[in-house]
C-alpha cells in the first residue's frame, strides 16, 4: 500500500510551509547572518565607523585566557546543571510514579518551579543565600560556615548551580513521568511477581526502559544551561567574583551590551551558534540512533 | 513646600495643556531609579509648566548600563532621544562618536542660550570638556566618594575623629573589631574608590597622556606600588575582619547602615540611603589619603552621570534641549536637587544658595562631597579620566581585585593583570575610533 500523498498542484505543498520557512528565515537565519557579519567587524558603539578584519574578532578570542576559562567553566557548569536536575527529577519521577493517590496534587506541585522566569529563580535564591540577610547564610552560619558567594568562587558557582537546577528540575520531571507511564505495566508486574524489588526493577527495567527519554534531556539540559541561565547569573552574581561564574553566554551579554563590543560579542555568539548545531546534530544523528529499547 | 509646588505646578500644567498640544516634544532618557525618578519627573514637569513651547518627556530606561545601551541602539535605529543621561565611564565612548554627540557648548550656542562655563565647578566640569575647553555634556548628577563613619560606633570605640590618612584608618578599624564590631571598614564601588579616586586623591597617574584625555594612545600605569600596596594592606586587614568586601557596586550600604560596619567609603549621593535606614548617628568626612604618597589630598574625582545631546532632530528641538538645560543648571533647581539626593551642586551658585538657606547648618557634612572636589586646582591626574571601553576595563578591575579579596592573587598579581588586560582593550578602542 502506497502510503505517499499526492498533490495536484505543484504550489500548494510550498504554500503550506511557506509560513514556516518565513518565520525561520526571519527570526532565526537572519538574525544569524546578521551576527555572522558583524563577527567580522570591528565597530565603534553607535555604528559610526566600521571597518571589515576578517577573522580578527575569532584570533582575539582565541588569544584571550579569559575567554578560554570561560568555555571550560561552561562546560563543567553545564555538565553540574544537567545532572543535578536530571538526577533529582528522576529521583522524584520514580517516587511520584509510585504513589497512587494524590498523585496529580503532587506533579502540579512538583511541576510549578517551572513557570518561574529565569531571573526569578536567581533573584529567590540570592535571597536565601545573602551573605548579609540570607536566613540560609544564618543556617550555614549556626553549622559553623561561613557563606559568601560574593567572594568565595565555589560557593558562587555552586549556588547558581543550585539556582539553574532547580528550575530545570520540573521540566525533566515531566518527561520522566511521561516516559515511566508509557512501560507497560505488564514488564514491570511480571518481574514483581518473580520478586524483583522496587529498586532492583528500577534499575534493570525501568531506566533502560527511559533511556531515550534521559538522553534528550541530557541535550536539552545543556542547551538549557548553555543559553537560559543568563537571568540567573545575572541576578546571582553578574559573573563574579572574579570572572568564576562568567559562562559563555554571559560574556557575549557583557561584552556586547555593556561593553559595548560588538564585533567581539558576535564572534562569540557565532561560536555558540556552531556548538548547538554540533549538540544537535550529535542527538539527531548519533545518539537517537544508539540507543536500543 | 514640596507638594504645594507641584499642586503648582500640575494646575498651571492642567491651564496650559491647550496649548501644550503646539509644543515641541524633547524626549529624556534617564536612568535615575527609585525615589529619584519622582524627583526627576519634577523637573521635567516644573520646567513644562514653566513654558508652552516644549514639552521634556522623562522616561526612565533602567541602570546606566542599560540606558546607555538602549540609547546607542536606538541611534542605530534612528529613533534617538534628543537627550540621554550617561554616566562618567562612558565618557570617552560618547566623546569618539562624534557624528552621533551633539556637544551641549553648541547646542546653547547655536540656540541663543548663554552658558556661564565660570560658574561650574571645575571638578566637575572638567571631566566632560576636550581639550581645548567646550563643555560636551551637561552635568547633572555628580558625587564623590566620602568616608562615611558611624558615629556611635567610633565613640565606642574610644575614637574622637574620623581618620585622615590610610594609617589611621587601618588603626580606628582595628579598634572598631576590638570594640565588638563585626567589621572596621567596607567600600562601595571599589575601582572608583580605591583606584580611580585614590589616585587622583593623592595626586597619582591612573594611566599615561594625562589619564588619556591627551590622547587614545593612552596606557593604564595604576599597577604602582601605592596602588598595590595599599589594596595588599586591605586583603591583610580582611584576617581580623578590619575590612570586609560587600560586592561590586553599593550593596555594601546595608552592611555599614544595619551597623556591621563601621565605616564605608562610597559615594556622598548615598545620603538619603542611609538617612533613612541608619539607626545611629553617622556623619561624613573626607576620603582618607595615603600619607606615604602625598603629604596632603589633591582634589577626589566626580562619579555619576551627565546628560547627553544627540544628533538626529530638527533644529526647534534644539532650541527645546537648550532651554531645559539653562533651566536645569539654574542655582534653585540645582540646590533643590543637591539637598534632596546629596549630589554635588554643579554651580558655584547652587552651592551659595544652599549656605543661604542653611542647607549645611541644619546637616553638617553634607558638603564635604564639594570640598573634597574643589580642595585644589585639579591636576592632570585629578582632572578626571578619559579611557575608551572603561566599562569593561572597570568590570576587569572589579574581577581582578576580587581576587585580591578572596586570596587567589597578590594586590601586585592582580594588578599587573588588570593592567595588561586593561591596555588591551584601549589598543582596540583606538583602532576602532582612530
Amino acid at each position: 500500500m502506497q502510503k505517499r500523498v499526492h498533490y495536484n498542484s505543484s504550489y500548494l505543498p510550498y504554500l503550506l510551509v511557506a509560513p514556516q520557512i518565513i518565520i525561520t528565515l526571519v527570526f532565526f537565519i537572519w538574525p544569524a547572518m546578521q551576527a555572522l557579519y558583524q563577527s567580522f567587524l570591528l565597530e565603534d558603539a553607535f555604528g559610526l565607523s566600521s571597518e571589515f578584519v576578517w577573522f580578527d574578532n575569532f584570533v582575539e578570542l582565541y588569544d584571550n585566557p579569559r575567554y578560554l576559562d570561560s568555555f571550560v567553566r561552561t562546560a563543567f557548569f553545564s555538565f553540574a546543571v544537567a545532572g543535578l536536575s536530571m538526577g533529582v527529577a528522576l529521583f522524584f519521577a520514580a517516587l511520584a510514579d509510585r504513589v497512587v493517590k494524590g498523585a496529580q496534587g503532587y506533579r502540579t506541585l512538583l511541576i510549578i518551579p517551572y513557570a518561574v522566569a529565569p531571573v526569578l529563580a536567581g533573584t529567590l535564591w540570592l535571597f536565601l543565600f545573602n551573605p548579609t540577610l540570607g536566613i540560609m547564610t544564618y543556617f550555614l552560619d549556626m553549622v559553623g560556615i561561613n557563606w559568601n558567594h560574593k567572594l568565595d568562587s565555589s560557593q558562587a558557582m555552586g549556588l547558581v548551580i543550585l539556582a539553574a537546577a532547580w528550575k530545570q528540575i520540573s521540566y525533566n520531571f515531566l518527561f520522566f513521568v511521561a516516559a515511566m507511564h508509557s512501560i507497560p505495566k505488564s514488564l514491570i508486574e511480571a518481574a514483581a511477581i518473580d520478586g524483583a524489588g522496587p529498586a532492583h526493577r528500577f534499575r534493570t527495567i525501568i531506566f533502560p526502559l527511559i533511556s531515550p527519554t534521559t538522553f534528550f534531556l541530557l541535550v536539552v539540559n545543556i542547551i538549557y544551561a548553555f543559553f537560559d541561565t543568563f537571568g540567573i547569573i545575572h541576578a546571582v552574581t553578574a559573573g563574579g567574583p572574579g570572572n568564576s561564574t562568567e559562562i559563555l553566554v554571559y560574556k557575549v551579554f557583557n561584552d556586547g551590551f555593556v561593553g559595548l563590543d560588538l564585533g567581539g560579542s558576535a564572534a562569540q555568539s557565532v561560536i555558540l551558534m556552531f556548538i548547538v548545531i554540533g549538540l544537535t546534530v550529535v542527538q539527531f544523528k548519533y545518539i537517537e540512533r544508539k540507543v536500543e529499547y | 513646600m514640596l507638594n504645594k509646588s507641584i499642586i503648582a505646578a500640575s494646575i498651571t500644567a492642567a491651564l496650559l495643556s491647550g496649548a501644550a498640544n503646539a509644543a515641541v516634544e524633547v524626549n529624556w532618557w534617564h536612568a535615575m531609579g527609585g525615589t529619584n525618578t519622582e524627583r526627576v519627573n519634577k523637573i521635567a514637569a516644573d520646567f513644562n509648566a514653566l513654558q508652552s513651547d516644549f514639552t521634556i518627556n522623562a522616561v526612565y530606561k533602567g541602570n546606566y548600563t542599560e540606558t546607555m545601551t538602549a540609547a546607542i541602539a536606538a541611534f542605530r535605529a534612528k529613533k534617538q532621544p534628543h537627550i540621554v543621561q550617561v554616566f562618567e565611564v562612558g565618557t570617552a565612548t560618547m566623546m569618539a562618536a562624534k557624528g552621533a554627540v551633539y556637544p551641549v557648548e553648541q547646542v546653547m550656542n547655536d540656540s541663543g542660550v548663554t552658558l556661564n562655563k565660570s560658574d561650574y565647578l571645575p571638578a566637575v566640569i572638567s571631566y566632560y570638556q576636550t581639550p581645548e575647553g567646550e563643555l560636551l555634556s551637561m552635568p547633572f548628577n555628580s558625587s564623590t566618594p566620602v568616608l562615611w563613619y558611624n558615629q556611635d560606633a567610633l565613640a565606642k570605640a574610644g575614637v574622637t575623629d574620623a581618620p585622615k590618612t590610610w594609617d589611621e584608618v587601618s588603626s580606628v578599624s582595628k579598634k572598631l573589631v576590638d570594640s565588638g564590631m563585626k567589621c572596621g571598614i567596607a567600600v562601595g564601588w571599589q575601582s572608583w574608590g580605591l583606584i580611580e579616586n585614590y589616585s587622583a586623591w593623592n595626586n597619582i597617574e591612573l594611566g599615561t597622556k594625562q589619564n588619556g584625555y591627551a590622547g587614545l594612545d593612552t596606557e593604564l600605569t595604576f599597577n604602582n606600588k601605592h596602588v598595590t600596596a595599599n589594596l595588599q594592606r586591605l586583603a591583610d586587614m580582611q584576617k581580623d575582619g578590619s575590612f570586609t568586601y560587600g560586592g561590586r557596586r553599593g550593596e555594601s550600604l546595608a552592611m555599614f547602615t544595619n551597623g556591621d560596619c563601621g565605616m564605608w567609603i562610597n559615594s556622598s549621593a548615598y545620603y538619603g540611603s542611609i538617612k533613612g535606614q541608619a539607626k545611629f548617628k553617622f556623619a561624613q568626612a573626607m576620603m582618607p589619603y595615603d600619607s606615604t604618597v602625598a603629604s596632603g589630598p589633591q582634589n577626589s574625582i566626580i562619579g555619576g552621570a551627565t546628560l547627553w545631546t544627540l544628533r538626529g532632530h530638527d533644529k526647534e528641538d534644539y532650541k527645546g534641549v537648550a532651554e531645559f538645560m539653562k533651566y536645569l543648571s539654574s542655582a534653585e533647581v540645582q540646590a533643590w536637587w543637591h539637598q534632596q539626593t546629596g549630589y554635588v551642586p554643579i554651580t558655584t551658585s547652587a552651592y551659595k544658595l544652599s549656605q543661604e538657606q542653611g542647607f549645611y547648618q541644619e546637616n553638617p557634612g553634607t558638603d564635604t562631597a564639594i570640598k573634597q572636589l574643589s580642595l585644589n586646582t585639579p591636576t592632570a591626574n585629578s582632572r578626571g579620566i578619559r579611557f575608551g571601553n572603561f566599562v569593561q576595563i572597570r568590570d576587569i578591575i572589579n574581577a581582578e581585585m576580587e581576587m585580591i579579596w578572596n586570596g587567589s592573587k597578590s594586590a601586585e598579581t592582580a594588578m599587573n593583570d588588570a593592567v595588561s588586560q586593561g591596555n588591551k582593550l584601549l589598543r582596540k578602542f583606538e583602532k576602532a575610533n582612530k
